[in-house]
């Protein structure tokens, strides 16, 4: 074994070696990319942004598209008539394909002209009349492809056209047209489609004139036509709508029930883009479906983008629409933009990226590793890779860790229009109720219950105390000292402090339940959450949650289910505690408020008050508040409201989120803007520079497999020159 | 053998009806129709009147399994089981509860599946049965020890932890390949190399000893002492006798799994960001879509019996003393 062991060290290892090398050296040559580069070599430097997605997008088809991974891509290529300003806040509309913000004129019931200023109660119907730009045109699309006859050329297709058609790319022949007023209205139509299942349906039925019926017409309609068994196609223009009709060409007008002055902000979400009834009419020809050639799948707008590849099982691909009408890089921002280099391209045309690609990512981990190596140009941060990128000092300021620096990676910071928080079911005999008692006992909960612990120990610091309904950047908030809720908090001189729990416990005292126990039976108070988070991954929160209501020797008791369970009990009216949470539609006071607007109720209504709140004097004021424009005497009614519900404490009011999201040094204009979907046509990015990063970032290291080979060479030669004598050797001992 | 065949096909269809019924029971304990309603149509603004007509346009307006309100045979063809599940014998797999052609998305994600799983298969029997036939061949000596210690720490490691650490060592600090993606053609193989990688290293462990033990025990026989005795060389009494013959229990089990490789692996398809039908059943699960889910569970089923009636045929095929009757 010993003379092998010699005669393989001698002959076979440095032969071996100087093999491998060559073929290191040789597959090295082979290409100056780095290996590990997930993309074509093709594409490296190119002007392609590089996104991900984790989820396939449910629907596509702007009647139905609500989630966020929905309307990042449909927020490219639909375009309704209103944006949001990409970098001013608080949040602005402007115009997008619309030539103005459109103007409400209000009208009483005998039809006759009512001020601006007039009172919400004597508004009977509101008119908004949009007009929009002339020479906008459709992204290149099969459904508008022409014969030399002028017909279209892909309608009224039989299953034999079909044969060889299997995507949309099949079909050989584009074609484009202008936009015009009425496939805005005809979209507002697609709403009540029953077919579409719009979840905006039931909400716009409250305000569009003649929606809800319209619905009912078209379901008889529809039903008749065969419905979904046979997709049979409705032509819209046969059915007309009160409520949203073409005035000309470039204008069309929505007649509300009463005054809704928040359908401007709806009018800036894909729900009310323009749908083309050729597009329509196109997908629902016999044999579509099958095929999966949907407008759920193959979306047809104006925007910026069109998606050209619908893959999302693996890969989304956005590109420059051809025919798309031309935007400029807004030219003034809010104080700090400028400096920050967010107005260098103020003027530009838009969109500055020609293609962006999405690719299925489903697991943190391989992402985040991807956006170190340069493969993604941006990244939100994962519980798992806080610490690896972001570093807290003592006094709570947040800054990259030196690693994320040396990349020039960047961070961006935004407090979302959302809100976390626990609450009351009021229909409850214990918690609920408007009663001295009850209402005490929810405010020491609310005050033992320290969401400023919660947001550093869960959150790492990502979040701030909510102090009511309404959270940062939305009108009505008010911050600093004023904005304080004082029935939680005492405002001192280094800012607001949580009240002392011995304060908690005198309350609880008061409610009846001194020490935590019922002081007419004696026996101790026990209190129940539900939640649908009750796995391993939540434990850690519920034990951190029933430690809290043990400070006032208070028993909670977890009563973990999972989610269809647990929204049957929120919906039933059983839950006693849970924890909930409501991301803004639009920045607007209203949209939060009326998560306690008493004719709001879960449990009635099917409404999005989970708590079943109800305060007359509250929903008196909502329904004051809900119609004012922004005003200082709307502002006064709002921090009216927010005192009452400070007061009941149906909420404790938890926290809001904040986003931490990082990109690339190449990565420009990145401003977060949590209300507009469409803010990728502003995004720009350096290639050349990305293309050297990655390419130092991401050198192959070959040493250690080479090491390892020859490791197991160093194994198995011994071995195998053992069994080679082992063979040659004779029954005596000697080689043969 | 044919009607061996045809009568094992047969019993295929009561099984197939059970594992049917089950899935049924089982989806709606946990999801009702009113809570599919609720997923699909989104978690804000949802009436109740837009659930019933969710509820009405995919069929699940109905009973589940016996309809009260109707006589005769109605009672129980007019029922979601009865109108969700019939088509599933006539392998028409109907729409998922969005809306997409269910037997177009599997033809789709068939091939990713099997990508890897038989690149991975294949390679891993090939590692497999080479280490484990040098570690029955040097049985007793330091290869033979350090190989069994080598299996049993292969073995102890969870499949998770080979796939973050295969990852994190050759895509994130060796820069070879990937971490994950995928991409059809030539491209292919770049994305697939370090998930087949994965797949045949961390299968060694329990796969080498299994085959050892097959290997031992054949060496123990006498038909190799007799082999051995008439002169014939130690190569060629493992590769011609023990081989072959262990090779029995090898072939018969990677049969029964051969149909299953199409269905793909979950925990692989989902940390490479492979878009095969592992990831498209969890994905159907998460999203509550029970016409997906069901066309799944049947698939499955029908490839495991088709897997058992082929590990049978394979028996006669490799050990001629093996008849089917």
């Amino acid at each position: 074994m010993q003379a092998a062991i010699v005669e393989c060290n001698r002959w076979y290892i440095p032969h071996m070696a100087r093999w491998l090398l060559a073929c290191t050296v040789l597959l090295s040559a082979c290409s100056d990319q780095p290996w590990n580069r997930p993309y074509p070599a093709v594409d490296a430097g190119r002007n392609i942004l590089y996104s991900s997605f984790s989820e396939r997008p449910n629907h596509l088809d702007p009647a139905q598209s609500y989630s966020s991974n929905e309307v990042t891509f449909t927020g490219q290529i639909y375009e309704p008539p209103l944006q949001y300003h990409y970098l001013k806040r608080p949040y602005e509309l402007i115009a997008l394909t619309a030539t103005e913000i459109p103007v409400a004129r209000y009208l009483d019931a005998a039809g006759n002209e009512l001020p601006v200023d007039a009172p919400a109660d004597s508004i009977v119907y509101s008119y908004y009349d949009i007009h929009i730009q002339p020479g906008i045109r459709y992204q290149p699309h099969p459904a508008f492809a022409r014969n030399e006859q002028g017909e279209l050329r892909y309608h009224g297709l039989s299953e034999e056209d079909l044969a060889d058609i299997y995507a949309l790319e099949d079909f050989a022949a584009t074609g484009s047209r202008e936009l015009t007023a009425a496939d805005y209205v005809y979209q507002i139509k697609r709403l009540a489609h029953p077919g579409l299942h719009s979840p905006i349906l039931g909400l716009m039925s409250d305000y569009i004139v003649g929606l809800g019926a319209y619905a009912k017409t078209l379901e008889a309609a529809w039903t008749q036509a065969g419905g979904a068994e046979q997709n049979a196609y409705l032509d819209l223009h046969r059915y007309p709508l009160e409520g949203a009709q073409e005035i000309d060409r470039y204008t069309y007008r929505i007649k509300l029930n009463g005054k809704y002055p928040q359908l401007l902000y709806w009018l800036a979400m894909p729900f009310f883009g323009p749908v083309p009834a050729e597009a329509d009419a196109f997908y629902s020809q016999p044999g579509m479906k099958a095929r999966n050639i949907t407008l759920d799948w193959y979306p047809v707008g104006t925007g910026p983008y069109m998606l050209t590849v619908n893959n999302p099982n693996r890969q989304m691909v956005l590109e420059r629409n051809p025919e798309f009408h031309g935007e400029s890089y807004p030219g003034e921002g809010e104080p700090g933009d400028r400096e920050a280099g967010l107005l260098a391209d103020a003027g530009k045309p838009l969109p500055f990226i020609d293609r962006i690609v999405f690719s299925l990512e489903k697991e943190d981990i391989p992402y985040w590793n991807k956006f170190l190596q340069g493969y993604y140009d941006s990244s939100g941060i994962s519980s798992d890779s806080f610490d690896q990128a972001v570093s807290i000092g003592a006094g709570g300021e947040v800054s990259l860790t030196d690693d994320m620096r040396e990349q020039g990676i960047q961070l961006n910071t935004a407090v979302s229009t959302s809100i976390y928080y626990t609450g009351f079911n009021m229909q409850d005999p214990v918690v609920g109720g408007n009663t001295e008692r009850a209402r005490k006992l929810r405010q020491a909960i609310s005050i033992a219950i320290d969401f400023e612990e919660y947001i550093s120990i869960f959150m790492n610091g990502r979040g701030i105390p909510a102090q009511g309904p309404v959270p940062p950047g939305i009108f009505g908030y008010v911050d600093g000292d004023a904005g304080i809720n004082t029935h939680v908090y005492e405002v001192t001189d280094r800012g607001p402090r949580r009240k002392s729990i011995e304060v908690a416990r005198r309350l609880l005292a008061e409610a009846g339940y001194p020490d935590g126990r019922d002081i007419e039976t004696g026996k101790p108070l026990v209190l129940h959450f539900d939640t649908a988070s009750a796995g391993p991954d939540a434990k850690a929160r519920l034990d951190w949650l029933t430690k809290q209501f043990a400070k006032l020797d208070l028993q909670l008791v977890i009563r973990g289910t999972e989610y269809n369970r647990f929204q049957e009990k929120m919906l039933k009216g059983t839950a006693q505690i849970f924890q909930w949470g409501w991301n803004a539609d639009y920045p607007d006071p209203e949209n939060f408020l009326f998560l306690l607007y008493g004719p709001n109720s879960k449990v009635e209504l099917n409404g999005e008050n989970a708590a079943n709140y109800r305060n007359d004097a509250f929903d008196r004021l909502f329904d004051q508040v809900k119609n004012m424009e922004n005003s200082p005497q709307r502002a006064e009614l709002i921090a009216e409201m927010i005192d009452i519900v400070r007061f009941d404490a149906p909420w404790v009011w938890g926290f809001i989120p904040k986003q931490f999201s990082l990109h690339h040094a190449w990565y420009r204009n990145s401003k977060p803007n949590l209300m507009a979907n469409n803010s990728l046509k502003y995004r720009r990015i350096e290639p050349q520079q990305r293309l050297i990063m990655q390419a130092q970032w991401n050198r192959p290291v070959l040493w250690p497999v080479i090491a390892l080979l020859l490791l197991v060479l160093l194994v198995v030669l011994p071995a195998f020159l053992a069994f080679r004598r082992q063979q040659r050797m004779s029954a005596l001992g000697t080689l043969r | 053998m044919f009607a061996y065949i045809i009568r094992r096909v047969s019993y295929a269809i009561p099984i197939l009806v059970g594992v049917n019924v089950l899935t049924f029971y089982l989806f709606f304990v946990v999801n009702t129709p009113d809570d599919m309603a609720r997923m699909h149509l989104g978690q804000k603004h949802v009436t109740a009147e837009a659930v019933e007509k969710w509820k009405a346009a995919h069929g699940y307006d109905k009973p589940l399994l016996i309809n009260d309100d109707v006589i005769g045979i109605a009672r129980v063809t007019e029922t979601i089981f009865y109108e969700k599940s019939v088509r599933l014998f006539a392998f028409d797999f109907g729409f998922s509860d969005d809306g997409r052609d269910i037997g177009h998305d599997i033809r789709q994600r068939m091939l990713p599946s099997l990508a890897i799983a038989l690149p991975a298969l294949i390679l891993g029997l090939l590692v497999n049965i080479t280490f484990a036939l040098l570690m029955a061949f040097f049985r007793g000596t330091y290869v033979d020890v350090s190989g069994v210690i080598l299996c049993v720490v292969l073995m102890s490691i969870s499949g998770m932890f080979y796939i973050i650490g295969g990852q994190y060592l050759l895509a994130k600090l060796l820069r070879l390949m990937p971490i994950s993606g995928y991409d059809v053609g030539t491209d292919m193989v770049r994305f697939l190399v370090l998930p087949v990688l994965i797949g045949v290293v961390s299968g060694i462990g329990s796969g080498a000893r299994w085959y050892r033990t097959f290997f031992l025990e054949e060496a123990g026989k006498d038909y190799v002492r007799t082999a051995r005795a008439k002169g014939l060389s130690e190569p060629l009494v493992q590769f011609r006798h023990i081989l072959r013959n262990a090779l029995i229990p090898i072939v018969t089990g990677v049969v029964v799994v051969l149909p299953l490789l199409f269905m793909g692996s979950l925990l692989t398809e989902s940390f490479f960001a492979i878009p095969g039908l592992g990831s498209y059943t969890i994905d159907a699960i998460r999203n509550q879509d029970f016409a997906i889910v069901r066309a799944m569970v049947f698939l499955g089923t029908v490839l495991y019996i088709i897997g058992l009636i082929l590990v049978d045929i394979t028996y006669t095929i490799v050990d001629p003393r093996v008849r089917l009757s």
